[in-house]
């Protein structure tokens, strides 16, 4: 990204937030002392329309909240729920952090990346589904688990991550 | 002493006990009608005290203590704020989540009793993003208490305006660390500050702030209702200072994992057996106590505390599994009480792939701000990896307590002694085990740590996802 392109006004005509979400955006700026503080919120606003973080969703976040676009990129680099290229319509999170390995997390993420064809890390050729490693979800009485979207499956079997994957790519 | 209890947890198997009706049935928001009917903040915080709150957290900070640290009056210029950490991710631990899902509105009442405490008129609630079900909960518990006037300019009718917002993360288990998270809450990378200033001083948006840990805020309501001294006293610790009831999680090799409310002073054993009943596969080979920082126990370690001052005299001679689980207790131990929730290995798994999970995971969210955790964690990681596929030498076991070593106290936050501290209680604890994994280059171990799927390899290496590079801070 070049200083030229970043411009709040060039963005605003490759990315705008649907007027619901416009409501939600003013609501979220209505909790801080300062807008700098929606910064985390309205990305995820932005990365729930689409789907990933965009430059253009960068660019289009800075100039709402009057940051440089340096600053949001460096945010959407830190942490790792932004998504920095598109994904898969379902992501599909498998912890393999010790609580769930010691309860057969590797065998689950085995199985979905035998039964997916892709890697984690990669994506269906479909574009259905985005298989990911997650490091502890606080959920390690219930291991081993998965999340879906949205959705923890916890006390999982390898029957029933097919149950749940047969959903996903019906 | 296995002491069940049922305060934070009693709405737990009530149908709809997140809602407010199920809430106010068993007595709630009515000390946070008290307490803004007119308690002085004395008061308030001489119960506080007096309730031995030991931060749920994991660093075990006593709560009414940090409350007084807060400046006051507050000045009009310089707004006052409470900070709930609820960014629960260090691994085996689960408990906050339950709380959020199952009983939101001790959350909420015990931020509105805060921010009276520390001179606040608004609390956020950080939790991570990925614990959708738990911020649903929260801002449910909210909009409830909100529209019957608990919340709001005029809370129960008193002059005392309070708000209670959810703020999440983005996915990093720095944002933890409480300066971390408030950088985070402020719209940064999730990056420590140093301290000093401490958050009391400068904290949220530069303002005096307390950050409490959730389950801490959430046994607020309960103590104030008993009276300090009476919580403090559920717990067979209270001459040491660490008081009332807490939740315990286990998980791992164990028959029935999850969380269980208890008396502070549990023991280890009673974690395990009574509560988590038994270990499922074959012998215990050690439990990390509280939190994957926690450096783990054997069960074959006896307690050495001849001196009658220590606060492990009364358990001299005994297994450390019979030690009440106790900030103070856990630290002399040598070990650390952390979250209260444990993982149990059995022998059926191998120490060094347990070993190599969590160094992986430390390497992973290493923020990258200070170079010896950086540079550390990673190599950490990458020796351990080593050792697992049966490819270290001798040297290079001694090489791993070095670095440990050099991470501990050269860093801006705690994250690297939380690196540091597990990895040489595994290199101390499993020397033996270590040093003929490296003789026998592996043959001799059992490979695996789930014992449901023996024929699971657990993967060592880094190279099989491209998945773990997600992370900017400097990897």
């Amino acid at each position: 990204m070049t200083e030229s392109s970043s411009t709040a006004s060039s963005a605003a005509a490759n990315f705008s937030l649907t007027p619901d979400r416009e409501k939600i955006f003013d609501d979220i700026l209505s909790r801080y002392p300062n807008k700098q503080a929606a910064c985390i919120p309205v990305l995820h606003l932005c990365q729930e329309q689409n789907g990933w973080v965009s430059e253009d969703v960068i660019l289009y976040v800075a100039g709402r909240l009057g940051l440089a676009s340096a600053h949001v990129k460096g945010v959407v680099t830190f942490y790792t729920l932004f998504n920095k290229e598109p994904v898969g319509k379902h992501q599909v999170w498998v912890c393999r952090t010790l609580s769930c390995a010691l309860r057969g997390s590797d065998a689950i993420l085995d199985h979905c990346e035998k039964r997916l064809g892709v890697l984690a890390g990669g994506t269906t050729k479909d574009g259905k589904i985005t298989l990911r490693t997650a490091e502890c979800l606080a959920a390690c009485g219930q291991a081993p688990m998965i999340q879906v979207d949205r959705d923890f499956h916890e006390n999982l079997t390898i029957s029933d991550v097919d149950k749940i994957l047969d959903t996903l790519t019906r | 002493m296995l002491k069940r209890l049922n305060y934070l947890s009693k709405l737990y198997t009530v149908p709809n006990g997140h809602k407010l009706d199920a809430y106010e049935k068993e007595g709630g928001y009515v000390q946070a009608r008290r307490v803004l009917g007119g308690m002085s903040r004395d008061t308030l915080l001489t119960e506080m005290k007096a309730a031995n709150i030991r931060g749920r957290g994991g660093a075990g900070f006593p709560m009414g203590v940090k409350w007084s640290f807060m400046p006051y009056p507050p000045k009009p210029e310089k707004p006052h704020y409470l900070v709930i950490n609820a960014d629960e991710g260090e691994p085996g631990t689960f408990k906050d989540r339950t709380l959020m899902e199952l009983n939101p509105h001790s959350v909420v009442e015990g931020c509105i009793i805060g921010c009276f405490g520390i001179g606040a008129h608004a609390a956020y609630i950080y939790v991570r993003d990925e614990l959708h079900l738990s911020k649903d909960r929260l801002w449910g518990a909210i909009h409830e208490a909100k529209a019957k006037g608990y919340l709001g300019k005029n809370p129960f009718g008193s002059d005392y305006a309070v708000e209670v917002y959810v703020h999440t993360g983005a996915g990093a288990y720095i944002c933890g660390e409480e300066t971390s998270l408030l950088n985070s809450l402020e719209g940064k990378r999730g990056e420590p500050r140093l301290k000093p200033p401490f958050p009391a001083q400068v904290g949220a948006f530069g303002m005096p702030t307390t950050v409490n840990n959730l389950e801490t805020i959430a046994a607020v309501p309960t103590a104030l209702e008993m009276g300090g001294d009476a919580f403090s006293k559920l717990s067979t610790l209270h001459h040491l200072k660490d008081g009332g009831t807490r939740l315990f999680g286990v998980s791992g090799h164990v028959k029935t994992p999850g969380v269980f409310e208890a008396a502070v002073g549990l023991t280890l054993r009673e974690l395990v057996d009574d509560l988590g009943g038994g270990v499922s596969h074959g012998k215990i080979l050690g439990v990390i106590p509280g939190g994957s920082s926690c450096p783990i126990l054997r069960p074959e370690e006896i307690v050495h505390a001849p001196d009658e001052k220590s606060p492990l005299h009364p358990w001299h001679g005994q297994s450390v599994f019979d030690v009440p689980m106790g900030v103070d207790t856990y630290r002399t131990l040598g070990t650390m009480l952390g979250t209260c929730c444990a993982i149990v290995l059995s022998d059926k798994a191998d120490p060094v792939l347990a070993f190599q999970n969590l160094m992986r995971f430390y390497r992973h969210e290493s923020c990258g701000q200070c170079t010896p955790c950086r540079e550390g964690s990673a190599w950490l990681n990458r020796i351990v990896t080593r050792l697992a596929d049966g490819e270290a030498t001798m040297d290079e076991l001694d090489r791993l307590h070095e670095i440990a070593n050099n991470i501990m106290g050269n860093t801006i936050c705690a994250f690297g002694e939380g690196t540091a501290m597990p990895a040489m209680g595994f290199l101390k604890k499993f020397r033996k085990e270590f040093e003929d994994h490296i003789r026998n280059k592996g043959r001799n171990a059992t490979g695996i740590l789930a014992p449901d799927y023996p024929d699971t390899k657990p993967r060592t290496g880094v190279h099989h996802t491209h998945d773990q590079h997600a992370h900017g801070g400097g990897h």
